[in-house]
């Protein structure tokens, strides 16, 4: 190792030779510090998306490694945010990958005091079931006046508010083809 | 959001954000913007950088408050009179814009002389019927019109409440042939006078006496605002839940809309009416709606009485000589039903319209909720990401009617309080749910990540924006799209061969969507391709709704949306970057309708068609190219001069003059005066909120006549003078959000970040209310009401300034309502304090003011928690029938009626067992509803895995 090199390894030298005189940015930079790089500058590829947290919508850019997401970052191009995140848009990576995030299906049968799991194609096929018999048992074909109601009350659903537009036009629907009129989100709440 | 619905013609914000920062002066009211929508209120910051005048009017002091120029503290629940003292004075004084009122509003037009006003009635408008609870409107109408209210076809039961959020997308219907004018505004009974009547008692020293707020402070709000406004300045109102969470909200609405089109702000640059959304597509999920009263594109569900056929149902949008985008009303209608069942629907069968469910009532999740504590009528529930555990009004009737059902699914990121109540309820500690009795079957099901699929939200300023796929769900999370794709696909599988007639529409249904990928998702893009519509004899997207046609030749499954895939390209998807565009940055998203950012912009002209000045020109008449032309696209048709009147007898677009900029509305003009489409007042009026410490000082009414209440053991009111009891809760609690928490938590108490950020459920107080009661600061206090004690940490502050109203000091209580049981960060459900009183129009929850005692310490656990709540309820004589009576003058005179019948009256008692009985006499009625094992609801059965096979032999109930 030569004096020089040496001597830049050093942050006071360096604080007093360069053009960070107070130590507050290069020259304190340390080995490690300088031998990292952002998660944003190695991604395979970046998803434009939207904030789903408050109404404003900020535009935001998802970094993906490896089919992982690792990092989301605010998209300066997005004409009202304009590059801007809140603490809770800030923190969306871990409503992504956080410990909490359920991956699997619980199930918990009337009267039981624990969860059991579940596959997806049996709990869809118990669900289409309930959905079939719910449908049925609160049907109504008139009102007392014979006027057609066409419509069951077996069935309610709640929720939309943070779902997108196409899944909450399949779910209206749906729901008014199978004469289900019980539908709110928290529009209303 | 009929408030803004009805005054203007669409239920959306009327301008975008950037649009904040052309404004002179920015009034924020009933929201805390600087902490519910950080990023958004850059651009009142960009604003008052540029010397734009900032008010916040709160009751609480925050974030937004030390950022603005003013603060105004106000009582909770008085803002109509604030509001409506600044319009006395604008009307009195006469500094109203008068050329913009004359030429784009109702002013001039004259009432009914059937009209009686509150100041007549002492607090009630003519046409209000206790024994229902709701208004006759046929008296509001406009000389000539009489006879025309929504009224007049309803029965007492169904009051027109259910149309109330169809006014998203437009007016109210009315005959603009028929109205009579004074365009001098000196007929004692056209709207400008009538308006001037009504808020003569609005006056600075009420504002005093009712909302706390000292007369200097008013003037210097009033001022800032009428000064910043005119020919050469704009204002523009922010507003948010502090607004809608009400008893009367609608009408808070209506209130900043009348000062707003008084003062010229409205369709002009840096004015309008900002109304900021609370979730990512809240906007979108009303307008492509999952809403039990609406169709997409803010068509009206049908209703079993009034549209017994589509003709009948097309009328009743239409009105008899309408003028206006709704006399298209069938084309989109029409094209809705294509969307929906494709070559089923045809002109022979209209459409299979008859075949649609009808509604008949209110049918709105709280109505749900006390069906489901009866039992008997709902068997399953779906929570599509929502947590009304944590997040709904009265969590304790929510968790103990999820605790009656036969089954639930719960599709959520995060296993919520919603899906666990079984286990670890607050009833589970106090005996009210017990595990092995609870027999609710609960599926939950993990769902997709916003960044896992591939779709649009609709945010605050209705701007649609596109979100790429960025990688595949974790394990068995699925989007709702594949969910509920596939749960109608499984179901028609099931019933295949049924000849049941009561299927017969789920097999119409056009269901052939395209499959993606291993998982087979069905393509979002697909989706939004029949939202937007085709020309069915080409096969080509629609270019917007212009194109839609009433001869079933064009698809188009949500009218408004119509053109957000114009020229075949999803125009939500575009991004070219803003700092390459205009402020309003058309080429970003998509906005309905028809990509115009700043709605009635007909508006920021004068009736001739110049800028009413150069500093806020937006669109303009250029006379050589024969179109409006501008900085945005014009909200009126392109071609048609501001000198075309229409001919005589035209209705429809036709009908629509050169001058009139309100093009949704039935008569072209902003409405000062609303005859039709809102329940509870053609002009706004203040009522104390359903639980008040004070009596109003406005009128003999007390609360609104029409709120909705539901007469339930689990959700009774406190009495408010002129009841006795009131003392009891002499505080007044309300609640809001946190910059690092959303709302019911889902998505905030569980990421390590946010839960670290904002660990503990606290509450504020004024150091004066701390003396009082003995609380402090960073101990732990209780906050009791009849429905639940909650306990937090005390903040005590000087946030929380107790103001002097009618001569006392009032102290208000402040909480954030984020937490519940689960999550990395725990504590008690604030939500459970609340009642469920109801703003009649749209249905919402009143969260934003109610009374309350507040105690030192941790709260009482398990079954003594029920035995502090009674001690109150019996000290307070709270019953079912308190708060709960419409009519003041009738309580303070019943002229031989019980006060329970009074209470009862219009009212739909639930799952009490003492409908019968006098509810003075239940006050030792003990909240106990647990479930019971092997003892199913009447009509449920236990549940099994049914076969699935067709049943032709249903019971109709």
């Amino acid at each position: 190792m030569g004096l020089k090199t040496f001597l830049e390894g050093w942050p006071v030298y360096r604080q007093l030779t360069g053009d960070d005189p107070l130590g507050r940015g290069a020259a304190t930079q340390s080995n490690r510090s300088k031998s990292l790089t952002p998660r944003t500058s190695t991604a395979d590829r970046v998803a434009k998306s939207v904030c789903p947290y408050c109404a404003v919508g900020c535009g935001q850019r998802v970094y993906v490694k490896d089919e992982r997401v690792v990092q989301i970052e605010g998209d300066p191009d997005s004409p009202h945010s304009r590059g801007r995140l809140c603490p809770k848009g800030s923190a969306s990576e871990q409503l992504v990958n956080g410990d909490s995030r359920m991956t699997s299906i619980k199930y918990r049968a009337p009267y039981a005091t624990e969860w059991t799991d579940l596959d997806l194609d049996t709990a869809m096929d118990m669900i289409t079931d309930r959905v079939i018999d719910a449908r049925r048992r609160g049907w109504q074909d008139a009102d007392e006046q014979g006027r057609p109601l066409n419509r069951t009350m077996g069935i309610a659903s709640l929720g939309g508010a943070t779902l997108d537009n196409e899944e909450n036009y399949l779910i209206k629907k749906l729901f008014t083809a199978m004469g289900a009129i019980q539908v709110e989100n928290q529009a209303r709440i | 959001m009929p408030g803004l619905g009805a005054s203007f013609g669409r239920g959306g914000a009327t301008g975008d954000l950037q649009d904040l920062s052309n404004a002179d002066v920015i009034v924020i009211q009933g929201s805390n913007m600087a902490e519910c929508h950080p990023v958004g209120f850059q651009w009142v910051m960009e604003a008052k950088a540029r010397g734009t005048r900032v008010i916040h009017i709160d009751p609480r002091f925050t974030r937004t408050s030390a950022l603005a120029d003013t603060y105004v503290p106000i009582r909770t629940g008085t803002d109509i009179v604030l509001l409506g003292a600044i319009i006395n004075r604008v009307l009195t004084q006469e500094r109203d814009f008068r050329e913009y009122v004359l030429a784009y509003t109702n002013a001039s037009w004259i009432v009914s002389e059937d009209f009686r006003d509150t100041e007549d009635l002492d607090g009630l408008f003519s046409g209000f019927d206790s024994e229902t609870r709701s208004y006759d409107t046929s008296s509001w109408q406009y000389a000539g019109s009489e006879g025309q209210g929504d009224e007049e076809e309803e029965t007492a039961e169904s009051t027109d409440s259910e149309s109330g959020h169809a006014l998203g997308a437009g007016g109210a219907a009315v005959d603009h042939e028929r109205i009579q004018r004074d365009e001098t505004l000196q007929h004692p009974r056209c709207v400008f006078q009538v308006l001037k009547r009504h808020f003569s008692r609005y006056t600075p020293e009420m504002v005093e006496e009712v909302c706390g707020i000292p007369q200097d402070l008013f003037e210097e709000v009033a001022e800032a605002w009428i000064s910043n406004s005119g020919r050469e300045k704009t204002g523009v109102l922010v507003y948010s839940v502090g607004w809608t969470q009400r008893g009367t909200g609608v009408q808070y609405i209506r209130t900043g809309a009348i000062l707003q089109l008084l003062l010229g702000n409205m369709g002009r640059p840096g004015g309008g009416v900002m109304a900021l959304r609370g979730h990512a597509s809240i906007q979108g999920s009303t307008d492509i709606p999952t809403l039990y009263n609406l169709l997409p594109g803010y068509l009206q569900m049908p209703h079993a009485e009034r549209h017994p056929s589509l003709q009948a149902y097309v009328d009743s949008i239409k009105g008899p000589n309408q003028k206006g985008f709704w006399s298209k009303a069938d084309a989109y209608t029409v094209s809705l039903l294509k969307a929906y069942f494709g070559g089923s629907a045809t002109a022979e069968n209209d459409y299979l319209f008859d075949a649609l469910p009808r509604i008949n009532g209110d049918h709105g999740t709280y109505g749900q909720v006390m069906d489901m504590i009866e039992g008997g009528k709902i068997f399953g529930y779906f929570l599509l990401g929502q947590n009304p555990a944590v997040g709904s009004a009265n969590g304790r009737a929510q968790r103990l009617g999820m605790a009656n059902l036969d089954w639930m699914v719960v599709r959520d990121l995060v296993m919520i309080e919603s899906a666990t109540f079984w286990k670890d309820a607050p009833e589970v500690e106090t005996g009210e749910i017990v595990p092995e009795e609870c027999r609710t079957e609960v599926f939950f099901m993990p769902a997709a990540s916003h960044v896992e699929k591939e779709g649009t939200f609709t945010q605050t300023q209705r701007l649609l924006q596109w979100r790429e796929k960025a990688v595949n769900p974790p394990g068995q999370a699925t989007s709702e799209l594949w969910f509920f794709y596939h749960l109608g696909r499984r179901m028609r599988e099931k019933l295949a061969g049924s000849t049941d007639p009561r299927d017969r529409l789920l097999f119409q249904m056009t269901w052939d969507y395209p499959l993606h990928g291993e998982e087979r998702e069905p393509s979002s893009e697909d989706v939004l391709k029949e939202i937007n519509g085709y020309d069915l004899s080409t096969g080509e997207l629609l270019p917007g709704y212009t194109a839609m046609k009433a001869d079933g030749t064009t698809s188009g499954g949500c009218w408004i949306y119509s053109g957000v895939y114009a020229d075949g390209v999803n125009q939500a998807a575009r991004r070219k970057p803003g700092r390459e565009q205009s402020l309003h940055a058309p080429e970003w998203g998509w906005a309905w309708p028809m990509n115009r950012r700043v709605l009635y912009n007909r508006a920021s002209a004068d009736p001739d068609g110049k800028p009413w000045s150069e500093r806020k020109a937006l669109v303009w008449w250029d006379e050589e190219q024969g179109r409006w032309v501008g900085d945005d696209i014009p909200d009126f048709e392109a071609t048609k001069a501001p000198s075309y009147r229409p001919p005589k007898g035209a209705t429809g677009v036709e009908a629509i003059a050169g001058d009139d900029p309100f093009i949704m509305q039935s008569d072209g003009k902003g409405w000062l005066y609303a005859p039709k489409g809102v329940v509870d007042g053609p002009l706004p009026a203040h009522y104390e909120p359903a639980e008040s410490p004070f009596r109003n000082a406005v009128y003999t009414q007390q609360a609104n006549p029409a709120r909705e209440i539901y007469t339930n053991h689990l959700n009774e009111v406190h009495p408010s003078p002129p009841e006795r009891g009131s003392e009891v809760f002499p505080f007044v609690w309300f609640t809001s959000r946190m910059t690092e928490h959303h709302t019911a938590g889902g998505m905030s108490r569980y990421l390590p970040y946010l839960a670290e950020l904002q660990p503990a459920l606290f509450m504020e107080v004024s150091p004066e209310l701390a003396a009082m009661r003995g609380l402090e600061h960073l101990g732990w206090a209780h906050v009791v009401t009849a429905r639940a004690v909650v306990e937090a940490r005390v903040m005590v502050t000087d946030r929380m300034a107790p103001l002097r109203v009618q001569g006392t000091e009032v102290h208000q209580v402040w909480l954030p309502y984020h937490w519940g049981q689960g999550g990395l960060t725990t504590g008690d459900v604030v939500n459970d304090l609340a009642h469920l009183t109801l703003d009649p129009n749209v249905h919402i929850q009143e969260f934003k003011a109610g009374t309350c005692d507040v105690q030192p310490g941790r709260r009482p656990r398990g079954p003594a928690s029920l035995e502090l709540i009674d001690s109150y309820r019996v000290r307070g004589a709270v019953t079912m029938s308190s708060g709960a009576v419409s009519v003041t003058s009738e309580l303070i005179d019943p002229q031989g009626k019980t006060r329970t019948e009074q209470a009862m009256a219009g009212t739909t008692p639930t799952g009490t067992g003492h409908s019968g009985e006098d509810m003075d006499k239940v006050l030792g009625v003990r909240h106990d509803v647990r479930s019971r094992p092997g003892q199913p609801q009447q009509s449920g059965v236990d549940p099994v895995v049914l076969d699935g096979h067709p049943d032709t032999t249903l019971e109709g109930h």
